[in-house]
């Protein structure tokens, strides 16, 4: 570890704190605008401290919002983050378990297969995808926010790498105590993951509560917005002005999940890291 | 309690045959050792008698029943492994317990199992440790614990000691063998440690790049090896072989003589340079170097003279103590 003194540490500090108050910023402001009214946001100089309307204005962007109620966006969001954070680590589970553990014909080609789509980001296959979608008669479905990126090549690689450094004895033995292949998954292969599980789910309920492209393409009814991308639908069209507070408030909620997630999670993933148990 | 018998038992990795056709038969609560150096196929051996490596060819029957094509589980067996491959994220008990729990033992039976087995191998006081709390020493006991629970008919042991320390390595050989003496339990167990081999075996099969050289009492195989490979192989410090041709009236080939055998002498069979000498208390090792760059060494009480380095000394033994072997390194009597 690189030790600090003096000077050194003070700039150090100073950097830190700057690079804060650069990104807390912005964040901070639109806490301040979610809690004051619409003109006195509008008439610059723009207030600095909170207002009085902190419960007014939140109380009204959950029940009513301005195209749907935020609580349904938040439900939705969740439902949609949830389901991809769950079922990504699900399916990756299994098909590491199959490549790593399991001898059949084509193993290493669909291992490529799988990897090779590593390389074709969501926008690429937006279109087909949408079409596909389309016509199973998804649209405006928890299915089709969800199913499209259930599947993950990164959380496969990574489950790989996990089980191959799991010795080859473990399975063995718990062949001979008589663990059939899924027993032996689900009593120790499972266990032992728990970690790179949390770090994963983390990661992934961030992804998949920050999508924007994919449910705006496939969500038109407002009920079914995520939230994310239901900001971006409170903008006015036209010349109708936009209610500022709402959306501020808003953007705080919508920011609140992924906080939740990653504070809760914060324990299991640095013990994670520390741990060494194999 | 069971036998173990192979029959003719072959096993190969593409073209390569790593077993060349194994026979033993293995008689109830005998102890049978499988040694051999690196890559000689006794763990492979060892594996397929396990069922976690078919055999190509061959029978193993465990009880008179053939087993080749039985899931290790219903094979009646246990085995510890060399790395003890205990579950991590488990408990001692339930490392113990997890096989009983998959064949759905009463909870009662189980705890009772575990605690008889803990008790026996002075594991009470870490049943609800994790493994990587515990020494290596007591890994390696609650790895024998796992297999002791199940109350098998053979245990197979797979190089158990190998990750220990030379003194804790002593000390659980000689509780290995009081267990199994205990217990009565048909054992194979396999190791690249001669000492192991000669102080634990019943009988022993020594192994050399997959065929058994030979397979006897530890002491019958010191004594009377069948090839130059086991003579070389089984002892320390290991035999000497020198070439016949250097000897007078010995015919062609080599001969072994064992380091215990061969004395210094004024007049010897065989002139030598002494390289170095190691006094070990009890008795000395003297090592030196024929004419012909040959390593030789002398095994000597520590109450006879040690020579000097450089200095020249006759070699002489007694010709009933001598093993001939031919060109393709077998025993000619």
């Amino acid at each position: 570890m690189v030790e600090k003194r003096g000077t050194g540490l003070w700039l150090t500090h100073l950097g830190l704190i700057v690079g804060i108050a650069f990104i807390f910023f912005p964040i901070w402001l639109a806490f301040v605008a979610s809690t004051v009214e619409q003109h006195d946001i509008v008439r610059p100089p723009m207030p600095l401290l909170p207002g009085d309307k902190f419960f007014e204005n939140y109380a009204r962007a959950l029940t009513s919002g301005i195209n749907a109620p935020v609580a349904t966006m938040l439900w939705n969001s969740l439902v949609m983050a949830m389901g991809i954070a769950l079922g990504k680590i699900a399916i990756s589970l299994l098909s590491a378990f199959a490549i790593v553990y399991f001898r059949f014909p084509g193993r290493q080609l669909f291992f490529w297969l799988i990897f090779l789509t590593l390389m074709l980001p969501v926008e690429v296959r937006i279109v087909p995808t949408y079409e596909v979608i389309a016509n199973f008669g998804m649209l405006n479905s928890y299915q089709g926010l969800i199913l499209p990126l259930i599947a993950s090549a990164t959380a496969t690689f990574l489950f790989r790498q996990f089980f191959m450094t799991v010795p080859d004895e473990l399975a063995e033995a718990a062949r001979v105590d008589g663990a059939k292949p899924m027993r032996f998954f689900f009593d120790i292969l499972l266990p032992m993951s728990r970690t790179n599980i949390a770090a994963l789910f983390v990661i992934l309920f961030i992804y998949g509560w920050n999508q924007y492209l994919w449910p705006l393409l496939i969500t038109t009814e407002p009920e079914m917005n995520t939230i994310v991308m239901g900001i971006k639908q409170m903008f006015p069209s036209g010349d109708d002005f936009a209610h500022w507070p709402t959306i501020m408030a808003t953007s705080i909620l919508a920011m609140v999940p992924p906080v939740i997630v990653v504070i809760g999670m914060q324990k299991l993933f640095i013990r994670g890291l520390v741990e060494s148990e194999k | 309690m069971a036998t173990v018998t192979l029959e003719n038992l072959k096993k190969s990795f593409g073209k390569t045959e790593v077993i060349q056709g194994i026979d033993i038969d293995i008689a109830d609560g005998e102890f049978v050792v499988i040694v051999g150096p690196s890559g000689c196929g006794k763990s492979t051996l060892l594996r397929m008698v396990a069922g976690l490596e078919t055999a190509t060819s061959g029978e193993v029957r465990i009880d008179g029943k053939r087993v080749n094509d039985v899931e290790p589980m219903d094979r009646d067996i246990a085995m510890v492994f060399q790395n003890y491959a205990l579950y991590p994220h488990m408990s001692v008990f339930d490392n113990m317990a997890y096989g009983l729990k998959i064949q759905k033992v009463a909870k009662p039976e189980i705890a009772e199992r575990v605690q008889t087995a803990a008790k026996l191998l002075q594991l009470e006081p870490y049943l609800q440790r994790k493994p990587r709390e515990l020494s290596g020493g007591q890994r390696q006991r609650v790895a024998m614990g796992r297999a002791i629970v199940r109350k098998p008919a053979v245990f197979l042991f797979d190089e158990p000691l190998s990750n220990l320390d030379a003194k804790l390595r002593v000390q659980m050989r000689l509780e290995i063998k009081a267990l199994q003496r205990e217990l009565g339990v048909t054992s194979l167990y396999v190791t690249h440690d001669q000492v192991e081999a000669m102080t634990l075996a019943d009988r022993m099969i020594v192994m050399n790049a997959g065929v058994a050289d030979q397979i006897g009492a530890p002491l019958d195989v010191y004594a009377d090896p069948a090839t130059e490979f086991v003579a070389g192989f089984i002892g320390s410090p290991p035999t000497n072989f020198i070439d016949a041709a250097l000897l007078d009236g010995e015919r062609a080939g080599r001969i072994g003589i064992r380091p215990e055998h061969v004395r210094l002498a004024e007049q010897g069979r065989i002139e030598a340079v002494v390289v170095y000498a190691e006094a070990l208390g009890a008795e000395t090792l003297v090592h030196l170097r024929a004419g012909d760059g040959q390593q030789i060494t002398v095994r000597q009480e520590s109450g006879l003279a040690i020579p000097t380095e450089g200095q020249s000394c006759g070699l002489a033994w007694d010709s009933a103590q001598v093993m001939r072997f031919d060109e393709a390194g077998l025993r000619q009597r």
